[in-house]
């Protein structure tokens, strides 16, 4: 369907605007969430209508939707205008009001929360899906990782017109994707493995070899050939070009999205070394990696949210005997069970004084007693920052603990 | 090696691990360390054969599937009942209460045999997942208040060959109307208080340490630990007040 909008979607998204115009203005926040709950409320089959005859890229996955959702953006943008929620507002209040502010010509890049994501299917009918990671996470909310899984496949395998682009390193996205008519394979050499030792299609053992392929002993699921593999500073592509990353942000989770948008972006027509240049020009992303200044101490942001981000962000912070503060909460967003520190090898951040702070401080304190960590529990993101007695220092913390810290160092 | 060195046993956390599990070997070998004690943690995966002179061997919880293949590898080897034979001590949560028991539940509702280590049955619940902080008065060794968090989908049945760990203050347990947590029998210990229980519990740690060395441990410094378990005691009664407000 495209050509007008119907009256009532027209009336709903003036309405949502003007309700998300009005939060911002007031300071209550972006304005995304409440504004597109108006909207929906007005018209609840606004979404399909908004998404009609667009072109729309959506992004999921436990870990790194929303830099690869700003990354795919600066790709397309290097061919023009570019609709998408760059603030990370990923539930159906947030699309809703990304898709009603964007032009209606422009292509939308969407970050979805994993559990969206089959409704979203369903409801936007995306050219392209990319799939960039599944592990544990909030498991209060979601019981079990899997079942993500088993819904992405099922919603997949219901949309034929949709293509995907999918991890080739993780067992579980491989397994989701599989229904899928169209997937494009990327090989990111992601080293996570901890929810992938039984496979997920008949549940027997998954054996990895050394050079980083797998495959279930029992069934055929098996790592596919990439058409797109990360290789160091390089991404290796089927025709056998090999273009160089040239990354504002750091480390090894943030090549691995820079190709997942390379493959997301050619899927859309765009070639993979022009969108390269436009993925390099994207800097620091919703405060992640972004340096403030505390009273005379610089400190760098960095954001970890479950046991597979924390692994990798343990090796992007600056190396000992630099103190490190690290933030962690247990609200409804983060889940409310930090059993995970457990599967966090904080024992790396021996050598060093690590300031344990936050709502859930105590228990990570307990984490680094055992861990044998020198560390301090302090009470305040700015107090914690001023115990460190440091000049420059990286503060990392989980979802809800890293937006304190920064609303919470930026007006000291 | 068993004279001077204790070995902690941690079964398949690849598996059995969801929730930090794995936690609890760390927090055993570390307070026998601290009072000079040496301890070594054997980590198992999966398809490796398990050691029957191990002196402690660990359970955490896991998903269905993974839960599912740990029992039949352990019912396969029958390592773990050997290693019981001959007065290992074992401690299992979430998943590992149930594959230590009779039968548990695949996730169709069908009986999946257990090991048969606990006389518990596991079926799987009717109501809603059980989800949040654990509070229970423990029932053996003269223990302290547990406290733990739970997630689980199943109700455990206790036979008469177990009696509970504790008795439920906050929380769901066992599940079964009993008001039971977790089960005990001889030097095996079950709960559903999952992940690093042993962390937020150290007279528990401490109880299955002392079985394994036969005598009373040295005090440690755990004021840490003290004041966690202060703040979520303070945290569950406040959410219970604020319940009882609120009905």
């Amino acid at each position: 369907m495209s050509g007008p909008l119907p009256v009532r979607t027209r009336l709903a998204t003036g309405a949502g605007l003007a309700v998300a115009g009005l939060s911002r203005r007031v300071g209550a926040g972006e304005g995304s969430v409440i504004g597109g709950r108006v909207l929906l409320a007005v018209d609840p089959g606004a979404l399909e209508r908004l998404a009609a005859g667009r072109t729309i890229a959506l992004v999921t996955g436990t870990n790194g939707k929303t830099t690869t959702t700003s990354m795919l953006a600066a790709a397309l943008a290097t061919q023009g205008a570019v609709t998408t929620n760059s603030t990370g507002a990923n539930l159906m209040s947030g699309l809703v009001t990304t898709l009603a502010r964007g032009s209606a010509t422009a292509p939308a890049v969407l970050e979805v929360d994993e559990g969206l994501l089959p409704k979203a299917v369903a409801g936007l009918h995306p050219s392209v899906v990319l799939l960039l990671n599944l592990s544990r996470d909030q498991l209060d909310r979601i019981g079990e990782v899997r079942i993500h899984a088993q819904r992405w496949r099922a919603a997949l395998e219901a949309a034929p017109s949709t293509a995907v682009v999918a991890n080739a390193d993780d067992p579980l996205v491989v397994w989701a994707a599989g229904l899928a008519r169209q997937i494009t394979w990327v090989g990111t050499g992601q080293r996570w493995r901890l929810d992938a030792y039984s496979c997920p299609n008949c549940g027997e053992r998954i054996e990895w070899s050394d050079d980083g392929t797998w495959a279930c002993s029992n069934c055929t699921l098996a790592r596919p050939v990439p058409h797109l593999s990360l290789d160091g500073d390089d991404v290796m592509l089927a025709d056998g070009r090999r273009l160089r990353l040239k990354l504002q942000l750091p480390g090894w989770p943030n090549r691995a999205n820079a190709a997942m948008a390379a493959a997301g972006a050619e899927v859309l027509g765009v070639d993979v070394a022009a969108a390269l240049a436009g993925v390099g020009r994207v800097s620091h992303v919703a405060g992640r990696y972004q340096v403030v200044s505390v009273g005379g101490v610089s400190v760098r942001l960095l954001l970890a949210k479950n046991p597979a981000g924390w692994a990798e962000a343990l090796d992007l912070i600056r190396p000992a005997p630099m103190p490190v503060v690290v933030g962690i909460n247990a609200r409804i967003p983060d889940g409310r069970d930090p059993s995970w520190l457990w599967d966090v090898p904080f024992e790396r951040l021996r050598g060093r004084v690590v300031i344990a702070t936050g709502d859930r401080g105590r228990d990570l304190a307990v984490r680094l007693r055992y861990a044998e960590v020198e560390h301090r529990f302090v009470d305040g993101y700015v107090e914690a920052v001023r115990a460190s007695g440091a000049a420059d220092i990286d503060l990392a913390a989980n979802y809800t603990s890293f937006q304190d810290a920064r609303r919470e160092l930026a007006r000291a | 090696m068993r004279e001077s060195t204790v070995t902690i046993a941690l079964l398949y956390p690849e598996l059995l691990g969801t929730y930090g599990d794995g936690g609890n070997a760390t927090v055993l070998a570390e307070r026998l360390r601290w009072r000079g004690i040496d301890a070594e943690v054997i980590t198992l995966g999966a398809g490796d054969t398990v050691p029957t002179s191990c002196d402690i061997y660990l359970m955490g919880g896991g998903e269905d599937g993974p839960q599912a293949l740990a029992a039949r590898e352990l019912s396969e080897s029958g390592a773990l009942h050997t290693a019981v034979d001959n007065g290992a001590v074992v401690f299992g949560t979430c998943a590992g209460i149930q594959v230590l028991g009779n039968e548990f539940a695949n996730p169709d509702g069908s009986p999946h045999p257990g090991l048969g280590l606990l006389d518990v049955r596991t079926v799987r619940g009717t109501g809603k997942r059980a989800i949040g902080e654990l509070l229970s008065e423990p029932l053996v060794g003269g223990l302290p208040t547990l406290t733990g968090f739970e997630n689980h989908g199943a109700v455990t049945h206790l036979g008469s060959g177990v009696q509970p760990l504790g008795r439920v203050v906050s929380g769901l347990g066992n599940g079964g109307g009993d008001g039971s947590e977790g089960a005990v029998s001889g030097r095996i210990v079950a709960t559903y208080m999952h992940g690093p229980a042993l962390a937020r519990n150290p007279a528990l740690a401490d109880l299955l340490l002392s079985w394994v060395v036969g005598k009373k441990l040295k005090t440690l410094d755990d004021t840490e630990v003290d004041e966690l378990r202060a703040e979520r005691l303070r945290f569950v009664r406040r959410s219970r007040s604020r319940w009882r407000r609120n009905r």
